[in-house]
Formats: structure tokens, sequence, C-alpha cells
């Protein structure tokens, strides 16, 4: 309450946006700080307000979103005594906080905001959680503002060791059959142009994660494509083949890297790393470079020259070949009367110039969206990366449109996880954000009725989703709204969503039983990716 | 293969950082055998002492995941053979058997232990040594009837230098420099 009180004397300054459920709160948070890569805040009462930002951190925490979620706590007096609403915020979020801390006196709260923006966007980012009791909210002092430049016993970026650097370039020397595979090392570490110029100047066939696609755009003659279970063809095959892996900005997690004992084990492997524990954690490097990339990258790039690798580049070519056959040509130009969602996500592509800001949850329709959405600008792609979490996307898409009022932002979701977050459809329609909001419904939570088809025998166990009238509830939120069951329908949607300057929503019901292809199968190797 | 190590961690001295590191091994699935948090040489800076049996691999990343919380400022692991380690124990026993059984303070005697109090009830012993001293004390008194026994985590200095204070001074220079 007081902290609010005072928010009221600076509206005109400081832009609240009041988010129907605290979750959603985090998720736009994420969503502006991804679009931004500033820090993205958000502010939730003590108790139930506090453990319902625990989901949101914990997504920010794994896919490295600065952030600051700043909590109430019941006053000092009454900790630990059950007050009303009190609830042990620091010790639950703990373990999915880069740093928190509980504030409960006034005069510290200057240095620890300070403290607490300089920890959520320095090194690798994260969020950080502050906790200030009722009494220092209500108490005043005199306000003197230091801003954070260090804090001693953190070390945000470590030197870069130049012999690592030689090592790495000698490697590369020697390498036939190199593959880079970038994470999203390189947009945290606002190294896109680094990137873009080791990439030309080695001349290396680069690889990307999820999180990592966008730092250069789609078209990139040297972008080959996705890695990990659901990723392109050639990149997972010849992650197995290559002789030299230079990982960049990534942490090498299971959904990329499939068997780990079965993981590119011919291949010598130049770990580019920000944080000093990712190093060796799930693939051994036989070169890490530590450093931030923006450093390192230019001294990397520096010492490598040019090879044509022409027979390499034709393998990535060869694979595509086979997997436009088997999988894209079908997803993208069906010719059954079902909608696939890779149409919609080329219609959308279309209409917006391959430069949307694409935001998606999680399933099948985020994987879809990964691999067709195109993308010509950086920090283009907001998808909930490791924690996987669903209706993450709709509460990111509004963060996403207030960090990048500029961009076209189209929230892609499947029906399931639109329902976990639903009532932001509430923040929409009050901010007038003009995010436009696509659900691929196939009446089903997608991703799991696929495994429960592929790997047990289509016994879909509570998958099947009894929907209600998704467009009612858009225009029940007076937002515009339109439902597209026919392909020949599809083209004239998605372009008079796009044209429109206001928030738009679109329900594409797409074919119930599609599969996402390829497919690493759990606990599989790269090398046993899967066409159909 | 797994093995005891000891981890050493200097911290800042601030609240919840006892539950950010033990959160770390929770985590993982791993037990800690003892752990102990004190002040350590620099005045401010707190140190933990953790055994545990890891493999190195294991012990590696837990040391990596430990450095990377904010108010760590160095962590260590080491085997047995690179430490300086004791624990502490203590043993309340009946002062009735301090005079009737004199075999007791013969034990008292062989074992090195102190006496640290003795009334009309009960005495308490302290023992400070290895694990299999204290161990063997305890074997040596429960005959008579421990009232209560208590031992403490181990505590731990290394055989190499730590070099804790050179690395605050340059990090205290660093954050003055980028002021």
């Amino acid at each position: 309450m007081p902290f609010y009180d005072e928010l009221y004397k600076f509206q005109d300054k400081l832009q609240h946006v009041l988010t129907r459920h605290e979750q959603g709160a985090t998720h736009a948070a994420q969503g502006y700080a991804r679009v931004s890569g500033r820090v993205g805040v958000c502010v939730a009462t003590s108790g139930p307000g506090a453990t319902n930002l625990v989901t949101g951190i914990a997504d920010a925490m794994i896919d490295s979103t600065p952030m600051v979620c700043i909590t109430g706590q019941v006053p000092s007096h009454l900790l630990g005594s059950d007050a009303f609403q009190e609830t042990d915020i620091i010790g639950i979020s703990t373990p999915v906080t880069k740093w928190n801390y509980q504030v409960t006196d006034v005069a510290e709260i200057p240095e620890i905001m300070a403290k607490a923006f300089y920890i959520a966007r320095s090194g690798r980012p994260g969020p950080v959680l502050v906790d200030i009791t009722k009494d220092a909210q209500f108490a005043s002092f005199d306000f003197e503002y230091t801003p954070c430049n260090g804090v001693r016993s953190y070390k945000p970026i470590p030197k870069v060791n130049t012999a690592s650097i030689d090592a790495a370039a000698a490697l590369i020397a020697t390498a036939k059959k190199p593959l880079i595979v970038w994470g999203q090392g390189i947009i945290l570490g606002k190294a896109e142009a680094e990137f873009k110029r080791f990439v030309e100047k080695s001349n290396i066939p680069a690889a990307w994660t999820i999180l990592g696609v966008s730092a250069i755009a789609t078209d990139h003659p040297k972008n080959v494509g996705m890695v990990g279970m659901h990723g392109n063809y050639g990149p997972n095959k010849l992650t197995n083949e290559c002789d030299v892996l230079i990982a960049i900005g990534m942490r090498f997690d299971d959904r990329v890297t499939g068997d780990l004992a079965s993981y590119a084990k011919q291949a010598k492997v130049i770990h580019l790393e920000i944080d000093p524990a990712e190093i060796n954690k799930n693939v051994t490097a036989d070169v890490a470079v530590l450093g931030d990339v923006k450093e390192t990258l230019p001294l990397l790039a520096e010492k490598v020259s040019p090879k044509p690798y022409t027979d390499w580049f034709a393998e990535f070519k060869k694979h595509e070949a086979i997997e436009y056959e088997k999988v894209i040509k079908n997803d993208l130009h069906p010719t059954k009367e079902g909608l696939t969602m890779g149409e919609v996500l080329k219609e959308i592509n279309r209409a917006s110039n391959d430069d949307a800001v694409i935001v998606s949850d999680v399933g099948q329709h985020q994987m879809i969206a990964c691999r067709y959405a195109r993308f010509s600008n950086s920090k283009s792609n907001v998808t909930s990366g490791g924690l996987g979490t669903m209706g993450f996307a709709l509460p990111a898409a509004i963060g996403a449109k207030m960090g990048a009022p500029e961009r076209e932002v189209v929230a892609i979701i499947g029906d399931g996880g639109f329902q976990m977050t639903i009532q932001e459809l509430g923040t929409i329609f009050q901010t007038q954000a003009a995010v436009k909001v696509v659900v691929l419904n196939n009446d089903f939570l997608g991703m799991v009725r696929q495994w429960q088809q592929l790997f047990f025998d289509k016994r879909y166990a509570s998958t099947e989703m009894v929907n209600p009238d998704f467009v009612k509830i858009a225009e029940g939120y007076f937002i515009d709204a339109k439902r597209v069951t026919k392909r020949e329908d599809l083209s004239s949607a998605v372009d008079e969503m796009v044209a429109s300057d206001k928030p738009y929503f679109l329900e594409v019901c797409v074919e119930k039983e599609d599969n996402v292809f390829p497919m690493i199968p759990s606990g599989a190797s790269v090398s046993d990716i899967r066409l159909s | 293969m797994e093995k005891k190590y000891t981890i050493s961690i200097y911290t800042e001295n601030s609240v919840g950082l006892l539950n950010r590191v033990s959160a770390i091994f929770q985590r993982r699935h791993i037990n800690i055998i003892s752990i102990t948090s004190s002040a350590s040489e620099i005045e401010d800076v707190s140190r933990f002492v953790i055994v545990v049996n890891l493999t190195e691999e294991a012990v590696k990343k837990v040391v990596g995941q430990i450095e990377k919380q904010i108010e760590v400022i160095k962590a260590f692991y080491h085997t047995d053979e690179e430490t300086i380690f004791q624990e502490s124990a203590l043993y309340k026993v009946a002062s009735k058997s301090l005079f009737e059984e004199r075999h007791i303070q013969n034990i008292i005697k062989n074992s090195h232990a102190n006496i640290v109090t003795v009334n009309t009830e009960f005495f308490v012993i302290e023992k400070t040594g290895f694990r299999h001293e204290t161990e063997q004390l305890y074997k040596d008194l429960a005959p008579y009837g421990l009232l209560q026994f208590v031992r403490s985590g181990r505590i731990s200095v290394t055989k190499s230098p730590m070099n804790i204070k050179a690395l605050l001074t340059e990090l205290n220079d660093k954050n003055k420099s980028d002021e």
C-alpha cells in the first residue's frame, strides 16, 4: 500500500501495468527484458502475491533473463509469527534467484535496489528478488542514491585468457568439418555484430538453440538451422559428424544434446562461455574460452582464416533437402484438408515481412514457431526455453510489446497454455497493448498427445481438451477477434490481424492429431533423429 | 569413484547464505556429512567447511555452483591428505560413575580428553581429534552411561595457502577503479 501510494505520484514518469495475476507480471517483465535487453521489473504483495511470482522467477533463472521482483512483507517485528499474508519468500525463492535480499530498514533501500539491478543485468543475467517489510516501506529517511558498480564477492565477467583464444584458433585451423552452435549468450552479450563477423570471417556453418535464434537473420547464408529435439535434420545429424564443435553462449541443455554419451563424441569441443560453472557441466570442453562473447569473439575472429568447406556445406544442403521432402513441404504447403501450424507461421512471416517479434508458449506450436518463424532482427524470439512454462506467452507478449512498441508482436499459443494465463486478456484490454494473439487450437495438449501416440500406443490419457469459445472470450474483453477453420480464409485473416493497430485475437483451428517432426526421442542420440 | 572431500567456502557474512549454499546440495540429492560455519582469518568474512562423499567430477561441479553465488568470495575442495582437520565432541556422564568406577579416570587420562565441568550431578568431557578418536572415547564411556553425547562437524585448514586476503584486496581495488 505505501509503495503504491508513492507510485501514484509518479504516474506520468513511470508506466505501471496492472496484470491480472502475479505470474502474468513476471512473464510480462520477462517479455519486456527479452526484447529490450533491459531489466524487467515486477511488484507483488506479500504471501500469495509473492508465491505467485515463483514460476516466472524460475523461468527467468533458467533462461538467464534480467528481472527484479519487489515483494511486500509483513512488518519486521511480525516476521516469523505466521502473520496475515506472511510467507518466507526469501527461503522459497532462494534456489530460483540469482540473488535475493530482505530489507528491514528503510535506509538500506537505495543501496539494495542499485545492487539488485546491477546483479540482475551484469554477467550472466538472472532474476533478483527484494523483499521489503512494511515498516521499511512506511519509514522515511534522507534519500541518497549511489549507483552500484560492483559487488566485492561477485565477478560477473571472467578475465579473458588469451592462451585459450590461441588454442581455440589453432583447433579451428585444423578443422575440416567445423560446426558452430550458438545460444542466447550472443543476444544477452549484445554481441550480434561480433558474432556475425566471426561467422562470416570463419565461414563456418552455424546452428542455433531456440533461445539463440534471431541473433543473426534466418536467411543468413551460413545459418544452417536449429539444433535439439525438434530442430533441423542436418545440424542434429551432423553434430555427430563434425570434427570441431564451437559452442558459443549456450549450455548444452538436454533438449539440445539428447543422450550425452553419444553426443559429438568424435568432435573436439570449444566452449565460449561467460559462466565458469557451465564449462564441463554437461559436455567436456577441449578448449574453454571464458569471458564475455562481445570481447572473446573479435579476438577469435582475428585469428581465424576462412576456408570454403564446400563438401561440408553440401552435407547440410543434402540433409535440408531430405527434411524438406519428408517434413517441411507438408508443414508449409499441405495438400491435406486440415490446417497445419506450419502454414499459419508461413502466413505470419509473409504478412510481417519476416520481422515480427514471435512470442511462443510451450508445446507443439512452440516448436513449429521456432522452426518456421523467420527473423530479420535480434531479440525477436521470446519463448520459455529451459523451464517450459505453459502460460508464458500471453503475458510475455504484453511485456514484449511494451519493451518494443515499434515492433509487431505476435504471440503464438496453444489452446492448453492459453487457458493457463487467459486472464491477461484483461491486461491487454485495459492497456490496449497492440499484441496480436494467435491461438493454434487442436483441442489437445498436443505435445503430450504426440508422445502418447508415439510411445504409449495412442492412449490419450487426459490430454483432450473440451474448450470454450475463445473468440467469445476475447470479444468479452472487447478485443477484435476472428476464428479461422478453412485454408482459404487464413491468409486474409492474418493480413487483417497484422494490419490492425489494436490488440487482435485470432484462433486457428488446426489439424487435431498432427505431429512435430523431426524428433529426437527422449534419451536418444542426435543421430537417431526421426523424420516421421 | 566417490571419495571424501572437504569443501571450504569463504563468504560475505549475510543472512540466508547458508540456505543458498545448502540448497545446491539438496537439489542434487547430495547428503552433507558435516557442515560448520564460523569466522575466518579475515574480518567480516565467514568460512564454511562442508564434508561430502562425491566423485571428483561431481565435487568440481558443486564447487562451481557454489562459487556462482553472489556472496561467495571463493570456494575450494580438498582431499583429507591436503588438509589438517579435527572434530570436537562433548560427553556428559553421571558424576557418580567418576567416583565409583575408577576405570573411567584412566579412560579420560589415556584419551587426552579434558574435563570441562564437574558438579554433583554430572561431569562433561571434551575431546578434540580425529573421528576414530572421538568414536573410541564414545565406545569406552558408553558402558558407564552417557547422559548426552554431541559431536561437531569437521573444521579444517588447508596445507596450501588460501590467499583470500590478496584476492579481496584485488577485488576491492577493482571495484574502486570501476567507480
